[in-house]
């Protein structure tokens, strides 16, 4: 790693401040940036700590009935404190990674990084979750922008994602068994106005929402409803734990798991 | 150079460090505790696992001032009081969980973080909360094995070789 600051900030605005140095970068529970420090892949001149920022940590229900996770809540913490409240959520969180990885990892970390194959993303574009920031509201629909990008600024942190809660939801997750990531993860959600369903680790855009199945669950919620559908492996993620069309099938397959778990 | 100051093993440490430092590095280099083993390095194998407030953490992958304030167990703090092993280490002993060694710190400390959470764990879920914690020596069984037994379970019929 090459040398840089650290700052521990107590409050969102000293860590705004400092975020405004050239070249800071907000450290999350480092779980993706310490590895690519070690490999020289960012030379920020200065690391500010999020996770002690009481503010930003913890799980409840909002004033508008959704559920507020703050954004330097680890893995963990969801997985116990959302159980109740979002359970498909809280299983979500508790199916990331393994436990040391839970301890640390962050709900922002995870949304600000933007893996093509983490699995938060899927929870938050398939709920229609706000991702709120120190100056702005963003909406999941608007919030992804492809592999490893997002709608944040420099310097602009996740202070907070706000759920609405469906009637009904699951996530179905394929492992790749090494990473523990997904090799393909569907989340389904089903509200009064209608069904999200957002697919993780298939595709080279990252997380997307599959419409045709959103249209078919829409009006028939069932693993059926989805049978006769498929996916193009265009634009697949190909590697060497799968090919774009194993992913593409996948899709198709882990939605009708969601589905079953949910319904 | 920062100075950075935590309970390690109950004992109140500090030491100077740079923004880079590791905890593992801290309690490796700075503390001389080297019972904490780094294996990859890369937050994959679990070797180097501690607990941090009570919960397991990569301390490979844990700035060690950001565990300014904190309580650290390493597998230092895992004998009794009197220097005799713990059940959990006991077990492993007892069940030939450790060949080389190289992944057994972890291994203990995952252990004793998931027996503090779930004190009469199954078979799978020992294996699944062991996910991150990875043995080239043993084929894992006898591990499995030994935290079933320290969890007082009768093991005879478990993980058969
Ligand atoms: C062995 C292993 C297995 C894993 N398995 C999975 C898995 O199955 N599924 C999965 O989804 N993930 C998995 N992960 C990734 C894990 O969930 C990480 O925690 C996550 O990707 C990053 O979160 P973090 O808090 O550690 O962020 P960091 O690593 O600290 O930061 C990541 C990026 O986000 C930025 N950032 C951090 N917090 C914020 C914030 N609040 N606002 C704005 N920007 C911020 C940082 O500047 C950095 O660019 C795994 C990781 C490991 C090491
Ligand atoms: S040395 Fe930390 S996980 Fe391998
Ligand atoms: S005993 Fe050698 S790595 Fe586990």
């Amino acid at each position: 790693m090459y040398a840089f600051d650290f700052e521990r900030p107590t409050t969102i605005a000293d860590a705004v401040k400092a975020l405004a140095a050239a070249d800071a970068q907000a450290l999350g529970g480092g779980q993706t940036l310490i590895p690519t420090l070690k490999q020289r892949l960012a030379q920020p001149s200065k690391l500010v700590s999020l996770t002690h920022i009481a503010e930003m940590r913890g799980v409840c229900r909002a004033d508008d009935g959704s559920v507020a996770i703050g954004g330097a809540t680890p893995h963990a913490v969801v997985a116990k404190e959302a159980a109740s409240l979002y359970p498909a959520l809280a299983k979500l969180a508790g199916q990331i990674g393994d436990p040391a990885v839970r301890s640390r990892g962050t709900i922002g970390g995870s949304l600000a990084n933007n893996d093509p194959s983490a699995c938060y993303p899927a929870a938050v574009l398939a709920s229609g979750a706000t991702i709120v920031t120190n100056s702005r509201r963003i909406a999941a629909d608007d919030f992804f922008r492809g592999m490893f990008a997002t709608a944040l600024n420099p310097g602009e942190i996740i202070v907070e994602v706000r759920f609405p809660v469906p009637e009904k939801a699951a996530y179905a997750k394929f492992p790749q068994p090494a990473s523990r990531f997904a090799l393909t993860g569907v989340f389904v959600a089903k509200f009064a106005s209608g069904v999200r369903v957002a697919v993780t680790g298939a595709s080279e855009g990252g997380v997307f929402r599959w419409k045709e199945a959103e249209q078919a669950l829409s009006s028939n919620f069932s693993a059926e409803a989805v049978r006769g559908l498929s996916v193009s492996p265009a634009g697949m993620i190909g590697d060497l734990h799968g090919t774009p069309e194993y992913r593409a099938h996948l899709v198709r397959v882990m939605t009708a798991r969601a589905v079953q778990a949910a319904a | 150079m920062p100075k950075v100051s935590m309970k390690v093993n109950g004992k109140a440490v500090s030491g100077e460090v740079e923004g880079r430092t590791l905890l593992a590095q801290f309690l490796r280099e700075g503390l001389r505790l080297t019972g904490t083993h780094i294996g990859c390095d890369t937050s994959q194998c679990g070797a180097c696992v501690v607990h941090m407030n009570g919960v397991p953490v990569k301390s490979c992958a844990v700035f060690a001032l950001d565990a300014e304030g904190a309580e650290i167990r390493t597998i230092e703090g895992m004998a009794n009081a009197d220097g005799s092993l713990s059940v959990i280490q006991q077990a492993f002993q007892d069940h030939h969980a450790l060949q080389c060694g190289f992944c057994t710190p972890g291994m203990v400390m995952s252990a004793a973080a998931l027996l503090a959470e779930n004190p009469r764990p199954t078979e799978a879920e020992v294996r699944k909360y062991l996910e991150g914690n990875i043995c080239r020596c043993t084929g894992c069984h006898n591990i499995v094995k030994a935290v079933l037994a320290a969890s007082g379970q009768d093991v005879a019929a478990i993980a058969a070789e």
